[in-house]
């Protein structure tokens, strides 16, 4: 039997598609269908000038907008080579931390509602409305900042900031706790999601996944510790890996996370110093000629920019390398054997985001 | 359904795009494993015809399209290489020709290089590597659907990210955005 799952749906997590192919209630073939949100915004990229297309990577990943605009500022500071500075490292490392736990947490909510848990999303919208509430006081905006600009950030912290981060990552630290005792080891769920979607490690790299998904299959691999840039080699953090490679441990690879991103704000607010937050850049910024291709690590993934410039104020060509894109094609794998009933669980394991799938 | 080009560019072009009258190239700077690369490279490669160079801080091996295959092949399985991973996939239109990229990233080794192949736009055939990383899937899907760069050999190669029946290359340079004016 072959059932069409979305492409509107609740569950697909935006406007998705998914073709099964049924014998029984076991999934015989899967085929994905992508590109209801194709906007072309690669395309897009080569008419506006640089300052113009951070707003573009904002909507590229919508839950994790600042690190879509720090892999794209990154991409043209390594063409024209500039310093930047300290503090400005500072500011982008903190925000992009506190905006992976604010997608982590959505995640969290949004899979429990997956797996049939009501209770989740209230709580993990609660502590991501600390984290917008403090992204509203620095960058002005909730979800689409457009606050990082190449060679530095747009402007300083408010002079409360340590003081409110300090109190966020209190009530984060307590709340992420409530949030693993109500949902991690509750039977129910891991009934739902233990030895479900598994795929192994070489598997999992064959396909091009990285972040949690691939993480969770045993592989430690983290662009901000096998490639590091900013200043991420000077925080201290530990890198969570599964080993079963299921929803579980792609669930709580992410939960863990969160700590870790804790841990690293911690750290960062104590070290950081006043300072310049802008390197010099002409108003108009034109790198000189060449590419340049460059990773981060996104919430999830390898979220990587290649960047082509003709020396001109506007790119030649612009790549997003998309986290989502590469770990969706891997759905077709995990959903072979699996029931029915499962499926909308291993699509929310993946965490897709469908605005960087389609780009 | 009309595509953008038929639309007629009623208004006289503009100069859009400005360039430095002299324009600087950014430099090339590979770090020590990219060094390291680098130099074994002629050995592992040396029955195929290729070109090493080097562009900001990849290693970069031009191939043509033919070996494309074959040089992944080897780059994936030959132990001192170990690309496992390919990080991306993107064609990029320099209007003479296409170029298609193929980024590699290895693992365990930690050191990255860039495949890079040229094909005319008008006959515009590489040969598949989604039999090499299966990832590349996607990828040339997408490349076939933007660029229209038909990898020869791919099992399903129909749009991805564009709807059935979509007229048109929208990735190319030749496929003209919809006229309208900024105030």
């Amino acid at each position: 039997m072959m059932l069409n799952l979305g492409p509107q749906h609740p569950s697909t997590h935006g406007v998705f598609r998914l073709v099964l192919w049924l014998d029984g209630e076991r999934i015989v073939r899967a085929e994905p269908h992508i590109g209801y949100l194709h906007r072309g915004s690669e395309k897009l990229c080569e008419r506006e000038d640089y300052t113009q297309i951070i707003t573009l990577f904002d909507r590229l990943d919508y839950v994790a907008n600042l690190n879509g605009e720090l892999a794209f500022c990154m991409a043209a500071e390594k063409l024209m080579g500039l310093e930047v500075p300290d503090r400005a490292w500072y500011v982008r490392s903190i925000l992009c931390e506190l905006n992976r736990i604010a997608s982590h947490m959505l995640f969290y909510g949004v899979y429990g509602l997956d797996t049939g848990a009501m209770t989740p999303i209230l709580y993990g919208f609660r502590e991501r409305e600390r984290i917008v509430l403090l992204f509203e006081a620095v960058t002005g905006a909730r979800m689409m900042h457009n606050f990082i600009r190449v060679g530095g950030v747009k402007q300083d912290l408010p002079e409360d900031f340590v003081q409110r981060v300090n109190k966020l990552t209190d009530e984060l630290k307590r709340g992420i706790e409530e949030c693993d005792q109500l949902l991690t080891n509750s039977e129910l769920f891991l009934a739902r999601t233990k030895g479900v979607g598994s795929i192994d490690g070489p598997t999992a790299r064959d396909y091009g996944c990285t972040g949690p998904v691939l993480r969770a299959s045993g592989v430690k691999e983290d662009v901000r510790v096998s490639e590091p840039y900013g200043i991420y080699d000077r925080f201290e953090f530990g890198i969570p890996v599964g080993s079963n490679g299921d929803c579980w441990d792609r669930y709580y690879i992410r939960v863990e996370e969160m700590r870790q991103s804790l841990s690293i704000i911690e750290q960062a607010v104590k070290q950081m110093e006043p300072g310049p937050i802008q390197a010099k850049v002409r108003r108009i910024a034109r790198p000189p000629k060449g590419e340049a291709y460059v990773r981060t690590e996104s919430p999830r993934g390898d979220f990587a920019v290649f960047l082509v410039s003709d020396g001109g104020d506007k790119p030649y060509r612009v790549k997003v390398r998309a986290p989502s894109f590469a770990n969706l094609q891997s759905i077709t794998h995990m959903l072979r054997d699996a029931y029915i009933a499962d499926a909308v669980v291993i699509l929310g394991s993946i965490d897709i985001i469908l605005g960087e799938v389609d780009r | 359904m009309t595509t953008p080009q038929e639309k007629k560019p009623a208004k006289p072009e503009r100069a859009t795009h400005r360039r430095e009258p002299e324009v600087p190239v950014a430099p090339a700077a590979l770090d020590e494993r990219g060094k390291a690369l680098a130099a074994i490279l002629p050995q592992v490669f040396s029955g195929l015809d290729v070109q090493i160079s080097a562009a900001m801080d990849e290693v970069v091996l031009a191939a043509k399209p033919q070996d494309v295959p074959a040089v992944c092949r080897i780059a994936k399985e030959d132990p001192r290489l170990d690309f496992d991973y390919l990080r991306c996939l993107s064609v990029v239109d320099y209007i003479e020709r296409l170029e298609v990229d193929y980024h590699l990233f290895s693992l365990d080794k930690r050191h990255k290089m860039v495949v890079k192949t040229s094909v005319p736009p008008d006959a515009a055939n590489v040969p598949t590597v989604s039999g090499v990383w299966r990832g590349a899937d996607w990828y040339e899907r997408e490349g076939h659907d933007l660029f229209g760069v038909v990898f020869d050999g791919h099992p399903n190669l129909r749009p991805l990210l564009l709807y059935e029946g979509f007229e048109g290359h929208p990735g190319r340079k030749s496929f003209l955005f919809h006229e309208y004016d900024e105030w």
